[in-house]
């Protein structure tokens, strides 16, 4: 944000609280008063002093607690299945990338239906390791929004029951749409585009589970040459994804 | 006296080789394999071309006989980066994307990106700008609930609610279009207030509309609700508990059918929702025919919002008074030289926001929908996020499928209430 205020066009902002340019932070924390306002930051704060990182107020009442990436799971489910503030209700998990080689920011959005209270949990992870424990084991609402952000942004969610893309095709080679890093019209050329499409075979729309169990799915394929059916087992497995990024 | 007749006939037979009797004594057994209830199961496709998957979605099913043992969902056919796009187009921008992603209640979700943004900025929009907005809001949810209700009485085999609901439909489509101009991608809003003022009679034709939909709502619920097929193939078919629908994600109509009361217009009440006179109706057993009830009677309850809504709709500015969120009259532009210059800077640079981020969910017609935006400070967003309602309430389908039929999977699917448009984004 520039405040350029030359033009006068920035010198009467809303009359919101925000804070100043100091680099990146949006350090809010030091606000007197507003952390009392929401219960759960300060029970929180008291059980957990060492694995609360920040806490900050934006947008008038949104409350966000910084959680490191080692605790992560144990506050969460700490708020989940506490009596008193009982997060039952997970709304939403994505990610935020600001670029510039800043830490990858994991955002969850808890609600509590019965006390009706909101809180965001924000968890910083480096990008030399992008990894963090799934919170599937709490809430199923996690599996496929975890899989979008890993999809999406790379990360690796740990004990996740069954991690793999799901927006883009699962042998998607370019990486992970949403970094910054990545650009609007993909890593790979149009021409390189257009041929990988190509050569897509039906083969490519299953994924391996598909096809595991113990019963046996009756599938084939149409072999042209021979114009006969040829069952599963013959045709050629399935090309592994290869993964730039990681 | 010999019996000359017979003879001869006996004759002809064995000269023809007419012959039926075996000439090597009787037949051999045949190998059969003892009958076992043991079956090798299928693998089907359901989609992506399937008008009961409404939208190109397609689910894997492994079935046995005609049980279904798995159900993998594949998505994505429709992704269009919308996260992405949204990254690279400043704020107003962004609202065009919005409408495009649930073609079914397109205002909605510019409402909803519209607040977000606003809720960051800390701009507070006009009285009439709010009660307009709940107008739209409640429209539209009508309007995307209407198509369902068509689609899903065409999934249980009958024809003519569709066209009753369609003809429903017709006039909200052209109430949008009267307004914006648009029929679908309505764009209407804009940060700090509407595309444009309410067009002279247009609140009129939306109360003729709230006058006239009861009696088709009525003449559906006649048709359906206690039709016997109807019941069949509803009633405890796709049915989730209470406690699994929260841990699943469920939202809106899908969660209260299972019996929670979470309706963010009550929860976390947004643009005096809370002053409104409305109830909100809770299922029992969670199985299809409660989401379709309890659909059927949010239709009702949103009319008598649309009516509170339309009582109050108050004079004055549409549009806050802030030249740097929206754009000066013409007359001003041309006599003042501050209005041109905001002008220029939103024409050329877009709103400008402030640093911070703001999480805006908001009851949409599939569920909860938030908006989840973060600023830096520029014209663009660092990130734009969409919780969208019906993603979630379609990874809960393996859930509710297996272990039914298979022709069940076509009616849970169309209870869900899933536009691919949003799932894929």
């Amino acid at each position: 944000m520039t405040n350029d205020t030359s033009s006068g066009y920035r010198d009467a902002e809303p009359d919101v609280e925000h804070p100043t340019d100091s680099g990146h932070t949006l350090q809010l924390s030091d606000v007197g008063g507003l952390e009392g306002a929401h219960p759960s930051v300060v029970a929180a704060r008291d059980r957990f002093s060492d694995a609360i990182v920040d806490h900050e107020v934006v947008s008038g009442d949104e409350h966000i607690l910084h959680v490191r990436r080692d605790a992560s799971l144990e506050v969460i489910r700490w708020l989940k299945e506490d009596p008193e503030h009982t997060y039952n209700y997970l709304s939403d998990v994505t990610a935020v990338d600001y670029g510039e080689g800043r830490p990858l920011q994991v955002v969850y959005q808890l609600f509590s239906i019965p006390f009706r209270r909101f809180l965001r949990v924000k968890v910083e992870l480096p990008l030399e390791s992008l990894e963090i424990e799934s919170v599937v084991p709490l809430w199923q609402a996690a599996n496929w929004l975890e899989r979008e952000v890993y999809d999406m942004f790379g990360i690796t969610f740990l004990n996740h029951p069954d991690l793999r893309r799901i927006l883009m095709p699962d042998n998607y080679a370019e990486g992970h749409p949403l970094r910054k890093d990545f650009p609007l019209r993909g890593r790979f050329t149009r021409a390189e585009q257009t041929r990988r499409a190509l050569a897509r075979q039906p083969e490519d729309d299953y994924i391996p589970a598909e096809f595991d169990g113990t019963r046996r799915p009756q599938v084939v394929a149409w072999k042209e040459t021979g114009g006969e059916a040829v069952p599963r087992e013959v045709m050629q497995p399935m090309a592994p994804s290869p993964d730039q990024d990681s | 006296m010999p019996t000359r007749t017979v003879e001869f006939e006996v004759t002809r037979t064995a000269e023809a080789g007419l012959d039926f009797r075996p000439a090597q004594g009787p037949l051999a057994p045949i190998d059969l394999p003892e009958p076992t209830l043991d079956s090798e199961s299928m693998l089907i496709n359901v989609g992506p071309q399937h008008p009961a998957t409404h939208g190109v979605l397609r689910l894997v099913l492994e079935l046995d006989g005609e049980t279904v043992v798995r159900c993998i969902p594949h998505i994505g056919y429709l992704h269009s980066s919308f996260e992405k796009l949204g990254e690279y187009r400043t704020w107003n921008q962004i609202i065009p994307l919005t409408d495009r992603m649930d073609y079914l209640a397109p205002l909605i979700y510019n409402c909803a990106f519209a607040m977000a943004v606003e809720k960051m900025m800390g701009v507070e929009v006009t009285e009439r700008c709010k009660v307009t907005r709940v107008i739209m809001m409640e429209m539209d949810r009508i309007f995307s609930h209407l198509l369902w209700l068509g689609t899903w009485a065409i999934d249980v085999g009958a024809f003519t609610p569709f066209l009753y609901a369609f003809q429903q439909r017709e006039k909200v489509y052209k109430l949008h279009e009267a307004y914006t101009g648009a029929r679908i991608t309505t764009s209407a809003t804009r940060i700090g207030g509407m595309m444009a003022d309410l067009p002279e009679g247009w609140a009129e034709g939306v109360r003729e509309f709230a006058n006239g939909l009861p009696a088709t709502l009525d003449e559906i619920e006649h048709l359906l609700s206690h039709n016997g097929i109807h019941l069949a193939r509803t009633q405890g078919v796709g049915a989730i508990s209470g406690e699994d629908a929260i841990n699943y994600g469920f939202s809106g109509p899908n969660l209260r059918a299972s019996g929670v009361p979470y309706d963010v217009r009550k929860d976390r009440p947004y643009y005096d929702y809370e002053s409104y006179d409305f109830e909100v109706p809770i299922g029992e057993h969670g199985d299809c025919y409660d989401r379709y009830m309890v659909r059927v009677e949010e239709m009702r309850q949103s009319l008598k919002i649309l009516h509170q809504a339309l009582d109050r709709l108050p004079g004055g500015p549409m549009n806050v008074d802030d030249q740097k969120v929206i754009l000066p009259r013409k007359s001003e532009l041309m006599s003042d030289m501050a209005s041109m210059i905001h002008h220029f800077k939103l024409a050329m640079e877009g709103v400008q926001a402030p640093p911070g981020e703001s999480y805006f969910p908001i009851e949409g017609s599939k569920g909860e929908l938030g908006m989840y935006v973060v600023s830096d400070g520029g014209s663009k967003p660092v990130r734009w996020r969409v919780r969208p309602p019906s993603f979630i309430n379609l990874s809960v389908i393996p859930k509710l499928v297996e272990g039914g039929f298979l022709a069940d999977v076509i009616m849970v699917n169309a209870s869900l209430d899933i536009v691919l448009g949003e799932i894929d984004r």
